[in-house]
């Protein structure tokens, strides 16, 4: 099996949010970067355990800057074998999309997984545009994957449930909660990492669709309304006369 | 030039389908409703209720297989002249729109929570945090509208239900089983959710939960480790890495309020607090606090709430 797991980077998940240059950029300051964890834990973790369990290869790319390079090694420390980086800083998620379909064109993959989403952006866009772009099935929001031969059972992700679906390879699938557990690398693994492929290849010419021109941050919430434990009627009173919600 | 928008009624009509149209509505352009399925006609033409012209159907298409939508919505683009496409952002939506983004070359916006302001339209990013403003480069424009943020606007007139083909072309995923609980209100849609965390200190007392639920209309949820430890089942799960809500009224008892929680929670309009410790963060993002012992106050507010319904 060929599998190529789409990797990017995100604020740690306790980041301050803020911004800069009159709110148009996102403020690193103090922040730091970690593996997209649902490309992490769920994505690369599956992929490599398919791997373990079929033989086979799990190789990884992200679009994005030589400062990337840190949270790459970190994914192949937990098991990847090889890395490419798209030279470019990620516009888009529709510039992103086609950067790596260009890459998977070539590579005839099996399986190309990503995560549900980045916790930056929330977008659930680069699986679903790169799977269009190469013409192959897209499961989006999976949470459970096995395969048989050339047939991948999945479990995904539907209002209040699950539905179980079956796709023929090559696919791509974006992954959810339940795909896998965490893997915490070893010192072998972040030894081996440094000496890992990591191939760095210039961008195709790509015309973004949107552009982000700026950010705000919610108002201040105002003081929380403390109520007496022993007067429940109060908060329903409020709940229907001053916040009129019930 | 007409705007079309992509209804799933796979399971009848949810409230987030009349949002979308009145969302759609909101643009100015005539609004063209497309669905598949076997929906009846009487209650597709609801949709006219809400500002659509007229609703086309493609009755060949039974799943959600995100090749065959993405082949319809592209051919009704085409015959009905659309330059916009709305979605409610749900599941088949996060399937569905990227790859038409992609087929169309039309830029995609996810989760949008405003009409547009000039050319940008306002999402909400980094888990609820903050908001980005995004501009639409392309002539052609898809906007994937977060549940929640529109009201429904009902106007009174009536549209035709016409058949529609789309020559989707065949499915490529093939839908084994369904698995959902009967009679639950799916926790996207709910206008009240009542949320319970780790203080609750065992899945055997989530009865006066699901009372407090069932007496408000109220779909239930809970924090993430109360899932992983089996409390409780994965799909009610909310925060970052569970589903996002953003009801009218949310509810949480027992829950410490972390960053990763409120990251699902924090688009609520209206956030009641109940735990033991007055430190508890959670209490910063809420409207109304009660600092007391869950086992007691939700029984009392239940009780409350049954005395209000039945002097109303
Ligand atoms: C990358 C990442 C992603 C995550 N994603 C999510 C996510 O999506 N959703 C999520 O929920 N968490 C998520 N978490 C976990 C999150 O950080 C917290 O650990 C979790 O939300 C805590 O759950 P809790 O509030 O139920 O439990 P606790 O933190 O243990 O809090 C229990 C609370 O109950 C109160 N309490 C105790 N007894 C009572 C009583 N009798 N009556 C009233 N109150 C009482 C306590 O004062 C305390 O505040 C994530 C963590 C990471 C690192
Ligand atoms: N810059 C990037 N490089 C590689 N993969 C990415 C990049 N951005 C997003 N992805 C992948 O696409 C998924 C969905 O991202 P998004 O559409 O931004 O929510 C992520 O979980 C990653 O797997």
């Amino acid at each position: 099996m060929k599998i190529l797991v789409c990797i990017s980077k995100s604020p740690d998940t306790t980041s301050k949010v803020a911004f800069t240059d009159g709110n148009t950029k996102f403020d690193e300051n103090g922040v730091q970067y970690i593996v997209n964890p649902y490309d992490e834990w769920y994505a690369l973790v599956r992929g490599l355990e398919l791997k373990e369990a079929n033989g086979g290869t799990v190789s990884i790319v992200t679009v994005g800057t030589n400062q990337d390079d840190a949270v790459i090694r970190k994914a192949l420390a937990i098991g990847a074998d090889d890395a490419t980086r798209i030279d470019a800083e990620p516009t888009d998620a529709y510039f992103v999309a086609m950067q790596i379909a260009e890459l998977a064109k070539e590579g005839s993959y099996d399986m190309i997984l990503t995560g549900k989403e980045t916790i930056n952006y929330n977008g659930s866009q680069v699986g679903g545009m790169i799977s269009e772009a190469i013409d192959l099935p897209f499961v989006s929001l999976a949470s459970k994957m096995d395969v048989d031969g050339t047939k991948v059972t999945l479990e995904t992700e539907i209002a209040g449930g699950v539905q179980v679906v079956e796709v023929q390879f090559p696919a791509v699938i974006s992954c959810a909660k339940g795909m896998a557990e965490q893997r915490i690398p070893n010192m072998r693994g972040i030894m081996a990492a440094r000496t890992k492929p990591l191939n760095v290849i210039a961008p195709t010419e790509v015309t973004p669709l949107t552009t982000y021109e700026g950010y705000t941050l919610p108002d201040a919430k105002s003081a929380c309304k403390m109520i007496d434990p022993n007067n429940m009627d109060e908060l329903v009173q409020l709940l229907h006369q001053e916040a009129k919600v019930i | 030039m007409s705007t079309l928008v992509y209804i799933n009624s796979r399971d009848g009509l949810a409230k987030t389908a009349y949002e979308a149209i009145t969302y759609g509505k909101k643009l100015g352009q005539e609004v063209i409703a497309l669905t598949s399925g076997s929906a009846d006609d009487a209650l597709l033409s609801k949709l006219g209720e809400y500002g659509a012209s007229k609703v086309l159907v493609d009755r060949s298409i039974q799943s959600d297989d995100p090749q065959q939508l993405t082949r319809l919505i592209a051919s009704a683009v085409d015959s009905e002249s659309a330059n916009t496409v709305i979605f409610s952002h749900d599941l088949v939506a996060k399937a569905v729109a990227p790859r038409l983004s992609v087929r169309l070359k039309a830029g995609l916006i996810s989760g949008a929570i405003d009409v547009p302001t000039g050319d940008t339209i306002k999402v909400n990013v980094f888990s609820g945090k903050a908001f980005g403003n995004v501009k639409i480069n392309s002539s052609k424009k898809i906007i994937s509208l977060l549940p929640n943020s529109f009201q429904p606007e009902e106007n009174g007139s009536s549209c035709s239900v016409e058949e529609y083909n789309g020559n989707a072309g065949d499915a490529k995923i093939t839908l084994l089983e369904t698995k959902k609980p009967e009679g639950e209100i799916p926790l996207p849609e709910a206008e009240i959710v009542v949320s319970a965390g780790r203080g609750l200190k065992g899945s055997e007392n989530w009865g006066m939960i699901e009372d407090l639920a069932k007496e408000l209309g109220a779909a239930t949820a809970c924090s993430r480790p109360v899932a992983d430890i089996g409390w409780r089942p994965h799909h009610e799960h909310v925060g970052q890495t569970g589903v996002a809500i953003r009801p009218n009224l949310y509810i949480a008892a027992g829950i410490s309020g972390a960053i990763q929680h409120l990251a699902g929670v924090n688009g609520s309009k209206v956030i009641v607090v109940i735990n033991t410790d007055e430190e508890a963060p959670f209490f910063k993002a809420a409207d109304y606090g009660v600092l007391g012992d869950a086992f007691e106050v939700i029984p009392k507010l239940t009780e409350a709430i049954k005395k209000f319904k039945a002097s109303n």
